[in-house]
């Protein structure tokens, strides 16, 4: 019975995407369309044909390999300093009242600045490579998982804890088997969205000031008037900030097994 | 540390001496909350001592100090005639809510206690298989809790509870969300559990039934606020017991009658408060 369910499931997933597709080849369709018959100005609304050419283009002659290289590795320096840091920090101060109570203001405060302003001070104290990029996707990164590990140790059960302390833990084995699993899974709901603003960081990093990486590619073409060059940049970062969304998935289903996911029956 | 902590061979397994537990109000013009006023309950080595009483009458709190997990607002808790210091070490405690690690697996969750007192984890996982088994859980070690029913997870949570032998049971209406036959097993599998190597035990419940099918002795908590003791009643039914069918039997009744007609007013004093809140 569960292997039926599986494989009507499978089913439904790639119907799915199939659909997925279509939208997307559609999207196309529609663009290629209004601007070839100049409802839209190609000038500003570039051809796609012309946008995938470029894409291929770049592949082909290698030239966006060391740029794409560049932000992607910004782009991963970025999101796991950051995790690690909002992991790190948001444990801390969701155990310990006073530091809590001490920085709440400072929390806030720095929540609510608009951190893109920063970046031209990072390029100050960095210098125009890859660590003023990473600084800016760090403090990009770092709030969102800070907030979801914070929360994710507050709504640990107290039954379990009180359970947990009664079969003998110390504190140590407190933050081992009850407060890290519990944040792991806000931890993971928050990382899809920290994906994303990792590479927001390392763009617009790179847009404001950089001799490499996609941003800077863009940048450059927006100075030539390229339109069809900026959106191929911009075709490729999503696509692969897609990719990173979905090995963040991946490692999220392997590692949270043990939650129950609404609406599904168990295989016996 | 290994003299002082022996027990004193005449001193009960658990000695509440004169607990009162107040909460700070939540309004400001409000006074203080005293839940429990003034409890004295000393459990001896290897009874079965029930507390029943009004819902909301402080049962939860009394098991929460005899725990360690609250400290009273005055009032003394020894152990084996040693005071209380933290959590009781010698003590399991079974909660009315889940209480598992949604995380683990059941015979994870059931190895927990070995592990957390640094038992290798190959010799805890043996030791929880043959608990899983003990009850009757033994093909459902990988499943995780929200994959078992209600009463599977009581059930790993018994295991998880007893595998690590505690001196003392407190229990806090550990059946009172499963269905009567479900509770009937399990009713009659802790006192199999029980009469095995006899522990102490705390059982906290509102059901009056099933109280006196398993108890040595029968408390009765008067109504919240300042709630405590008005009665208490020793059951000199004959073990081993089968829940289901000692409830049929005169002697049951007539205890039952006994403790019901105290039980009754404070029930109907204790509705009438929570009407009024």
């Amino acid at each position: 019975m569960p292997k039926v369910n599986a494989a009507s499931e499978r089913a439904k997933i790639r119907g799915l995407l199939a659909y997925q597709i279509l939208l997307l080849l559609g999207f196309f369709a529609l663009w290629h369309a209004l601007t070839a018959t100049g409802i839209l100005p190609p000038f500003f609304f570039g051809k796609p044909l012309i946008v995938l050419e470029r894409v291929w283009e770049w592949f082909a002659s290698g030239k966006v390999y060391r740029h794409l290289g560049i932000t992607l590795l910004e782009t991963v320096l970025a999101f796991s300093f950051g995790t690690l840091l909002g992991l790190a920090v948001g444990l801390w101060l969701a155990l310990s009242p006073l530091a809590s109570a001490l920085l709440d203001p400072y929390v806030k405060a720095a929540n609510a600045m608009p951190r893109v302003i920063l970046a031209p001070i990072f390029s100050v104290w960095f210098g125009l490579g890859i660590w003023s990029k990473v600084a800016l996707g760090v403090t990009l990164v770092f709030f969102i998982v800070f907030f979801n590990v914070y929360q994710g140790v507050k709504e640990v059960s107290p039954t379990v804890l009180a359970n947990v302390r009664m079969l003998g833990a110390t504190p140590r084995q407190l933050l081992r088997y009850v407060y890290l699993p519990s944040a792991t899974s806000w931890v993971f709901s928050s990382l899809h969205t920290a994906v994303g603003m990792a590479f927001v960081g390392a763009v617009v990093g790179e847009y404001l000031g950089s001799a490499a990486g996609i941003g800077y590619l863009i940048l450059q073409a927006e100075g030539a008037f390229d339109i069809n060059s900026v959106l191929a940049g911009i075709l490729i970062l999503t696509a692969f900030a897609l990719l990173l969304d979905f090995v963040v998935t991946r490692t999220e289903r392997r590692l949270l097994t043990w939650r129950p996911v609404q609406g599904e029956t168990e295989p016996l | 540390m290994g003299d002082s902590r022996a027990p004193v061979p005449q001193a009960p397994a658990l000695a509440l001496e004169h607990i009162t537990c107040a909460f700070a109000a939540k309004a400001r013009d409000a006074s203080a909350y005293t839940a429990i006023k003034d409890v004295t309950l000393r459990v001896a080595q290897g009874e079965f001592v029930s507390v029943v009483g009004p819902t909301g009458c402080g049962k939860s709190t009394l098991l929460n100090v005899a725990a360690g997990l609250l400290a009273p607002s005055s009032g003394k808790v020894t152990v084996f005639g040693q005071p209380l210091m933290g959590i009781n070490q010698r003590a399991g405690y079974l909660f009315q809510a889940e209480a598992l690690m949604p995380w683990r697996n059941a015979l994870d969750n059931i190895a927990s206690g070995l592990i957390f007192r640094g038992i290798a984890k190959d010799a805890a996982r043996a030791n929880a298989q043959v608990w899983l088994q003990r009850v009757g859980l033994s093909g459902c070690g990988e499943q995780y809790p929200h994959q078992l029913s209600g009463g599977m997870r009581k059930r790993v949570a018994l295991a998880q509870t007893l595998i690590l032998d505690p001196q003392i049971l407190l229990m806090d209406e550990p059946f009172s969300a499963l269905d009567i036959q479900t509770r009937h097993l399990m009713e009659n599998e802790l006192l199999e559990l029980w009469s095995a190597n006899k522990k102490s035990v705390v059982f906290i419940t509102h059901d009056l039934e099933e109280a006196i099918a398993l108890s040595d002795r029968v408390i009765v908590l008067s109504a919240a606020p300042e709630a405590g003791p008005i009665g208490a009643y020793a059951v000199d039914l004959p073990r081993p017991r089968d829940v289901a069918e000692i409830r049929l039997t005169p002697q049951f009744l007539q205890l039952h009658r006994d403790i019901w007609s105290t039980l009754k007013e404070e029930v109907l004093k204790g509705y009438a408060q929570s009407q009024r809140r």
